[in-house]
């Protein structure tokens, strides 16, 4: 055989076992579909993963922290329930470089937030910002997160003041870390302080989900906020004429409002027999705690039919 | 003997950067910090701060292997070669082979480790847009590889004056993994007590504390790193390298040649 012949038969092994090759990987792919995405946390121990890092503990924690938003990523698209490795993720991410602020920042977000959209763990979450406070205690978002879940997720009005007045005696704090804590010492200010909240969170992050999540709670709370004035409307309706309103127009007469009430989707506000007010594709407003037909529960998730705001 | 250590430096350093492996080293440790900024897409909030820690890791892991392969081959190939007859036939020392040896290979490692960090700055340039004051903090992380390079080398000729080329790299990596244990050896000793902690802990000062020269994850924070330390880290890495030296001279003076 010439040096030729021999050249076209090893070009052809070559190309025809490449082929091979890269098909039966794809065959075994689909075989063990979900095999590298196993939710299992094999070493659980900090001083381990700091040993096999040979003293890298810092890319150790970068690395885990990805995994953890992976992790996190991937169970939110499918609206899982339970986030069983979330907390021994973090805690290990944390213990591996405890300056590593990002991890309780995000890390308390997703741990508190109620399932799908987080572990619904809230006192979880407050634990990991306490850690991250004692070890950045010069860090005064750390207070701002801490006050946040106390205040959002476990409606501790008087916790989330603490912390955010804690964290306005950091040096370099920002101002409206004292109207915070001033603002949960008022009370029935709520709808103001959370929309302060939320618009805050939104010009703050870079990431898209939590973007997307912060403008679905300030439509949430701009509804709620209509839906409460709008029912106090019908009730100093009903208190000068002696009954509630029957429409809008009648409303609209008194003065009180300039056209018809409509929904972010201008869809109008249905106004009920009682001068209860409800929102007619309540199903497309997640987060929304007033307007909501009678036996119906609040939605916890943004869903496909939820309404797509222009951001 | 200036001259004649000048010589042997420049000629070590020759050999080495025609060795093409050393490129493909280099050129995969930039690759590494090339990818770093990938890795931060998939994350939140790190980019910067994977970019320092994988860059810096990959420069001194990379600089570790070069000193390892290239620094326990030094001397035995000479020998294999039968190179070092005619070296030794001339009025060389054998401790001006050693040293000459050692310091071509340190320009070697300068060289190539100044290159890795070219590469890292230009990444950390362009995942931070530009470089910041707090970035001055890497040059010192640089400076404190660079000496644990330096250490490494001087370990790995050590092992190469008495041991084959394999074993040297064994011994030298041990060397490396236990370096960066040193801290937890001592939290060891201090545990058990006794005999074995007192073992323990003397073994532990015959390492070098290269755990105390990776500064990796506080200067990803951008955290200055004292100066107190850095002196002592230069102190401990000159000492540790001259004792390994003059180790290596000393068993290569008696070493039987024929």
């Amino acid at each position: 055989m010439t040096g030729g012949a021999i050249s076209r038969w090893a070009m052809t092994a070559l190309l025809l076992s490449a082929a091979g090759a890269a098909y039966t990987s794809y065959r075994l792919e689909r075989m063990r579909s979900g095999a590298t995405l196993d939710d299992v946390l094999l070493v659980q121990s900090p001083k381990m993963v700091k040993a096999a890092s040979l003293g890298y503990t810092g890319l150790a924690a970068d690395i885990y922290w990805t995994r953890t938003v992976q992790y996190f990523g991937g169970k939110h698209r499918e609206k899982a329930m339970r986030y069983e490795l979330l907390r021994p993720m973090l805690a290990l991410t944390t213990d591996l470089d405890p300056q590593l602020t990002v991890a309780y920042e995000f890390g308390s977000f997703f741990l508190a937030q109620k399932p799908p959209e987080g572990a619904g763990d809230p006192q979880a979450a407050v634990d990991l910002v306490k850690k991250g406070i004692a070890a950045n205690p010069r860090n005064w978002r750390l207070y701002y997160h801490l006050g946040f879940v106390e205040y959002e997720e476990r409606k501790d009005v008087i916790a989330a003041a603490d912390a955010f007045e804690a964290g306005s005696r950091v040096p370099g704090a920002l101002p409206w870390m004292k109207v915070m804590a001033a603002a949960m010492r008022q009370k029935g200010g709520e709808i103001d302080t959370a929309r302060y909240m939320w618009t805050n969170i939104y010009e703050s992050s870079d990431d898209p989900l939590i973007k997307q999540n912060a403008v679905y709670r300030l439509i949430a709370l701009r509804i709620d906020e209509d839906v409460l004035n709008l029912e106090k409307m019908a009730a100093e309706y009903q208190k000068r004429n002696g009954s509630y309103p029957a429409n809008w127009q009648q409303v609209i007469g008194m003065g009180w409002l300039k056209g018809m009430p409509v929904d972010p989707s201008k869809t109008p506000y249905r106004l009920m027999a009682d001068g209860r007010v409800e929102v007619q594709e309540y199903q497309r407003f997640p987060f929304i705690t007033r307007g909501l037909p009678a036996g119906k529960q609040s939605i916890e998730r943004i869903t496909e039919e939820s309404f797509k705001p222009q951001q | 003997m200036r001259a004649r250590l000048a010589l042997i430096a420049a000629n070590t350093f020759r050999e080495a950067v025609r060795d093409r492996v050393l490129y493909n080293l280099v050129f995969f440790a930039l690759l590494m910090v090339a990818a770093a900024p990938l890795f931060g897409v998939i994350s939140i909030g790190v980019e910067k701060i994977f970019m320092v820690n994988l860059g810096l890791a990959a420069i001194v892991l990379f600089g570790v292997v070069i000193a390892i392969f290239v620094g326990t081959g030094l001397v035995s190939k000479e020998i294999e070669k039968r190179t070092l007859y005619t070296v030794l036939a001339r009025p060389v020392a054998r401790w001006e082979f050693i040293l000459g040896k050692y310091l071509g290979l340190a320009a070697t490692l300068a060289v190539n480790t100044s290159c890795m960090a070219a590469g890292f700055f230009v990444a950390v340039a362009y995942v931070s847009v530009g470089l910041h004051a707090a970035d001055v903090n890497l040059l010192v992380a640089l400076y404190l590889i660079g000496l644990q390079l330096l250490v490494m080398t001087a370990l790995a000729i050590l092992f190469s004056s008495f041991s084959t080329p394999i074993f040297s790299a064994a011994f030298s990596f041990a060397m490396f993994v236990i370096g960066n244990f040193v801290e937890d050896m001592r939290g060891f000793a201090a545990m058990s007590g006794g005999p074995e902690g007192w073992l323990v802990r003397g073994l532990s000062y015959l390492v070098p504390n290269l755990g105390a020269m990776n500064v990796a994850a506080q200067v990803a924070h951008g955290q200055p790193v004292p100066g107190a330390l850095i002196l002592a880290d230069t102190a401990n890495a000159l000492f540790y390298a001259v004792a390994a030296l003059a180790a290596a001279v000393l068993i290569f003076e008696r070493r039987d040649l024929k």
